[in-house]
């Protein structure tokens, strides 16, 4: 199973203790989010909702490449960027 | 009518202020003429509905979201000194494979193109598998709207209510929730919901959760849209409770369902009592009567009785405040005139009473969301609303002369007693 490096957005400092990059296992962006969960539990509900998919304004990339569904498959190595989309305006 | 009052509180209370950007509480005496503000908490959270449970006097609910964020739950055991969020929240169950069969959902395309209501229908003596409605992807909770805390008799029971329409259930003191299948997953569940079509504008919502303090299995909701509906066996099945009420929206202005009810609220003490602030009007229903009659027709003309909220005296069942809006041409959704005013009934809807002491004389174009107006359990009672332009407005005499206890807030969603007891 692959060590990847996940970047964290503000968003999720109440869950990460502040952390704002930490390593995590998986072989696909879906292990690698089940593993934060174990570890920082509630954060995947709040990204990803009850069906799998990504919440609207919430944006995955890896290796700078946009991602778009949970199955992306990953390498040791990456780099994941977790963003929050540029969104509103209220 | 039987009814069985409660006596007065007489102690500490607060008010639970849900805003766009975060909770704020304000604590008062039993006087209740000054009043500290605590906040904000979870800030930048959307605070929809801050509940003290009435069991405990400590337990709190929260529901939340952010704009990124998807929505949760946070529980404080100890009236909010420390919150934890529920390992559970509430959510659809994961799409099953059968709904995901291309024969299983064909049906449904109208969830994505807006098209005939009937597209929604359960497929005729198709399998459980088949008569969820969902859309091709499933349904995702998009906010939790509503909390309710449980029957006296059933500690650690919440309901929660959501958008779209959906009802949860938890049995742990809001830590897991479960969806109340009977409701969710009716066969008429996408038709009485009006799935993917009209809803408020921040989308369809499920509310004002009653649960019958004589029995812990009558339970009644509101639908916005859709109408009331109620259940006798514990949210096992439900039927619509419209009948009277009118939907001048629609080209049939008396359906038996697609109702816009704003807020209903069963009355403590008198239980076979309920009111309704509806978006045509507001409505008394005394069972075992099922046609609710329109009270809001005593409301002067001027006025109307178009509004959002509604308020119940704790222990005098005839004893109502509304907030009205101004409900003509476009809908501003204003105080009428610019001069805010709250009606009161205390003979049951025949008559009504302006109260506007304490209150801007003109110029004011308040709006009162339908969790915004509420009243607490002294005497005499107190009578609050909160403003979508973050005041909050307070009044320990019945509405006779209100008072800003908070001005300059967020945008204020929802407004709740908490009456700490002792």
């Amino acid at each position: 199973m692959g060590r990847v490096r996940v970047h964290l957005p503000p968003l999720l400092a109440s869950y990460t203790g502040a952390l704002r990059e930490v390593d995590a296992e998986g072989e696909t962006l879906a292990e690698v989010l089940e593993d934060l969960d174990r570890r920082f539990p509630g954060l995947r509900f709040r990204i990803v909702d009850e069906q799998d998919g990504l919440r609207p304004h919430i944006r995955f990339f890896v290796d700078r490449a946009q991602v778009k569904g949970l199955d992306a498959s990953l390498e040791a190595g990456d780099e994941i960027h977790i963003l929050q989309s540029l969104s509103g305006g209220l | 009518m039987s009814s069985s009052a409660a006596s007065p509180e007489s102690g500490p209370l607060s008010l639970l202020v849900g805003t766009k950007k975060g909770a704020f509480f304000l604590r008062s005496d039993g006087d209740r003429r000054q009043w500290a503000i605590d906040g904000p908490h979870f800030f930048g959270h959307i605070v929809n509905h801050v509940v003290l449970d009435p069991r405990d006097r400590r337990t709190l609910l929260l529901a939340a979201r952010t704009g990124h964020l998807g929505p949760t739950v946070f529980r404080s055991g100890d009236a909010g000194k420390s919150w934890k969020e529920a390992s559970l929240p509430p959510a659809f169950p994961k799409l099953t494979r059968a709904l995901e069969r291309p024969d299983a959902t064909s049906g449904m395309s109208g969830w994505q193109s807006a098209g005939s209501r009937r597209a929604f229908e359960p497929l005729p003596g198709g399998g459980p598998d088949v008569q969820i409605a969902e859309p091709p992807g499933g349904r995702v909770v998009d906010y939790v709207h509503w909390l309710t805390p449980g029957h006296a008799s059933e500690p650690g029971v919440w309901y929660a209510g959501a958008s779209p329409q959906s009802i949860f259930r938890s049995e742990d003191g809001g830590d897991t929730w479960q969806p109340v299948a009977g409701f969710n997953d009716h066969p008429m569940w996408a038709t009485w919901t009006q799935a993917g079509e009209d809803g408020t504008p921040d989308g369809s919502l499920l509310h004002s959760i009653n649960v019958d303090p004589r029995n812990p299995s009558h339970l009644y909701v509101g639908l916005s849209g859709g109408g009331v509906f109620e259940s006798r066996d514990a949210g096992a099945g439900w039927r619509p409770l419209n009948a009277g009420s009118v939907a001048d929206f629609l080209p049939d202005p008396n359906p038996e369902f697609g109702q816009d009810p704003h807020c209903v609220r069963v009355h403590p003490a008198a239980p076979d009592v309920l009111y309704q602030q509806n978006h045509c009007g507001i409505y008394r229903l005394e069972r075992p009567s099922e046609t609710w009659e329109r009270i809001g027709d005593n409301m002067p003309r001027e006025v109307g009785d178009i509004g959002f909220g509604i308020a119940l005296h704790p222990r005098d069942p005839a004893t109502v405040w509304v907030f009205p809006m101004d409900g003509t041409e476009v809908w501003p959704r204003t105080s009428p005139g610019g001069r805010p005013a709250v009606y009161v009934t205390r003979d049951a809807g025949r008559s009504w009473q302006r109260q506007d002491g304490g209150l801007p004389r003109e110029q004011a174009w308040l709006t009162v969301y339908r969790q915004a107006l509420c009243a607490d359990a002294h005497a005499p009672v107190g009578v609050y609303f909160g403003t979508t332009s973050g005041e909050l407005w307070a009044s320990a005499d019945e509405g006779e002369r209100f008072a800003c206890i908070a001005q300059h807030l967020p945008l204020i969603q929802s407004v709740e007693v908490a009456e700490w007891g002792g």
